[in-house]
């Protein structure tokens, strides 16, 4: 039995939501169980922005991610708030420009990508979220298939953005690149 | 089997709708509900149907009220302090018995309270909903396919039994996003002979109305109406048990505290616990015999809910002391966590 949770959180605007759903599609077209359950209170309009995502080869139980195998974590208030929740052998991913700190933890492990920066040098300063979403797929084996990638992308991006499949997919690469 | 895709709650029930031939939407913007009306409001335009912004719940219950005197399907959806207003039109249009379809995407209260997700409302939508003695048919989806396949369902119920027939979900099963298959026909058609669209110098007038002012037509309207009411109590309650074959101790709960509810059971199981579920899929008709049989072979019931304890009622109601029936809940808009169920399970079984 196989499930990963994850929980994505940062500012509202950091397309925390996008990439949830993103990778919730991911997993869809995987041919894995999942759910998709974003924060939806007033944090949405500027303060911290969640959302929670399980993909899971077993039917989805409760959406609500509390214990996460995966912390995607975008800014300092979500790394503060949640670095404690994560499971014991988990993952930190963390935007090391907006963070200035380190994981404390040391029975998980801490990923840190200057998302923000990577996308404002690539002219893509609003994609800093599919950088570290790069990074997650290229940690977990996934960016091998990059038709899938694509596939995924395209139930995201709606046909009339379609200039923006390539870019998404190109700063995913920079993740995918990037070596700490 | 078409493509699944992923929808979130609200937008899969607003869809369902119109594949189940709704073409008349009234409602009015209150979180977590307001996906039904933003979808509506960008899909009813292009298909020759109906999306009103009304100037309030009061007004848009009235309109669904007015179309459905006519015989076509038409909906309303609001949350939690949004239904309190539709109240006086449940009413009307339980008193006329017109089909409607009335989605709850409950939020915390009481009063305007929180937007947070909820099952408070559970009394207000089994026990009637507002004055006058009568019921709504209350259906209680968990995932997001049902949030679609309950909405067809409640459309077909309402039409066979003239009434209306209530989704009750919560923020979460509106906000959140599942895979979802969205294969089905049109709902049932039924003939509407009552219906107040012209008579075409063919037949007599047909009146809807709620009026009766002599006591004893009044009376024989509710007695009319209690006798569906059990030929819909014979017919169509639906449930889900899980894992009960063997199970010494049995949770109940429904909507989202039933996916939080597996999930303990789940850990239960594995740490040798004989435990189930059985999950009340409509509140109203409640599944009492199901609890009744459950209450003969299981030794402890436990009744998750976000809310106060609403359901434990009818649970107690079903179990007949033959049980001790406790309570495992938060309120307010707060969710238990499968921890919470899980040491409420452990407790029991003691």
């Amino acid at each position: 039995m196989s499930t990963t949770q994850y929980l994505f959180a940062g500012f509202g605007g950091q397309g925390i939501l996008f990439s949830g759903k993103f990778l919730a599609y991911k997993g869809l077209m995987d041919g894995a169980n999942v759910s998709w359950l974003p924060s939806y209170g007033p944090e949405m309009r500027g303060g911290t922005a969640s959302c929670s995502v399980i993909v899971s080869d077993t039917p989805v139980g409760s959406p609500i991610v509390s214990r996460p195998d995966v912390l995607i974590a975008m800014n300092l208030p979500s790394l503060d708030k949640y670095e404690d929740a994560v499971v014991s052998g988990g993952t930190i991913y963390v935007d090391s420009t907006l963070i200035e700190r380190k994981v404390k933890r040391t029975d998980v492990k801490a990923i840190y990508i200057p998302a923000t920066k990577l996308a404002s040098d690539n002219g893509t300063p609003t994609l800093a979220n599919m950088i570290i979403m790069g990074k997650v797929l290229s940690e977990e084996g996934q960016f091998e298939n990059e038709e899938g990638i694509m596939a995924a992308l395209k139930k995201v991006i709606s046909a009339k953005r379609a200039d923006m499949l390539d870019v998404n997919m190109n700063v995913m690469r920079l993740g995918h690149e990037y070596a700490e | 089997m078409a493509e699944k895709v992923l929808m979130k709650g609200n937008e899969a029930i607003a869809e369902a709708a119109i594949l189940a031939g709704c073409r008349h939407y009234f409602g009015y913007p209150i979180t977590p509900q307001t996906e039904v009306a933003a979808y509506m409001a960008k899909r009813m335009p292009k298909i020759g149907g109906t999306f009103l912004q009304a100037e309030s719940e009061i007004a848009a219950i009235n309109m669904v009220y007015g179309v459905s005197a006519t015989g076509k399907r038409v909906m309303t959806s609001s949350s939690s302090p949004g239904i309190s207003l539709k109240g006086e039109g449940l009413s009307y249009l339980a008193g006329a018995d017109l089909p409607a379809l009335v989605v709850n995407v409950q939020r915390g209260g009481p009063g305007l309270g929180g937007i947070q997700p909820s099952q408070s409302d559970y009394f207000q939508a089994t026990k009637g909903g507002a004055h006058g003695d009568f019921h709504m048919i209350v259906l209680a989806p968990a995932s997001v396919q049902e949030m679609a396949e309950l909405t067809v369902k409640g459309f077909d119920l309402a039409d066979k039994y003239r009434m209306t027939a209530m989704i009750l979900a919560d923020g979460t099963m509106g906000q959140m996003m599942e895979p979802v298959s969205l294969d089905f026909a049109e709902g049932e058609k039924v003939e509407k002979p009552w219906a107040t669209n012209g008579t075409k110098m063919a037949r007599p007038h047909n009146v809807v109305n709620s009026l009766f002012l002599k006591p004893e037509q009044l009376e024989k309207t509710n007695f009319e109406r209690f006798e569906r009411y059990e030929t819909i109590k014979q017919n169509e309650v639906m449930y889900e048990e899980y894992m009960m074959e063997d199970a010494e101790i049995c949770v109940v709960a429904f909507g989202i505290a039933s996916r939080v509810s597996k999930n303990a059971i789940n850990e239960a199981r594995a740490k040798g616990i004989k435990v189930g579920l059985i999950r009340p899929i409509t509140l109203w008709p409640f599944p009492e015999k199901a609890i009744a049989a459950a209450a003969e072979k299981v030794k402890k019931f436990i009744s998750v809910e976000l809310s106060m304890g609403q359901m434990i009622e009818d649970v107690r109601l079903a179990v007949n002391g033959k049980a001790p029936v406790t309570l495992c809940n938060r309120t307010g808009g707060m969710i238990p966590e499968p921890e919470q169920v899980l040491a409420a399970i452990t407790e029991a079984a003691k």
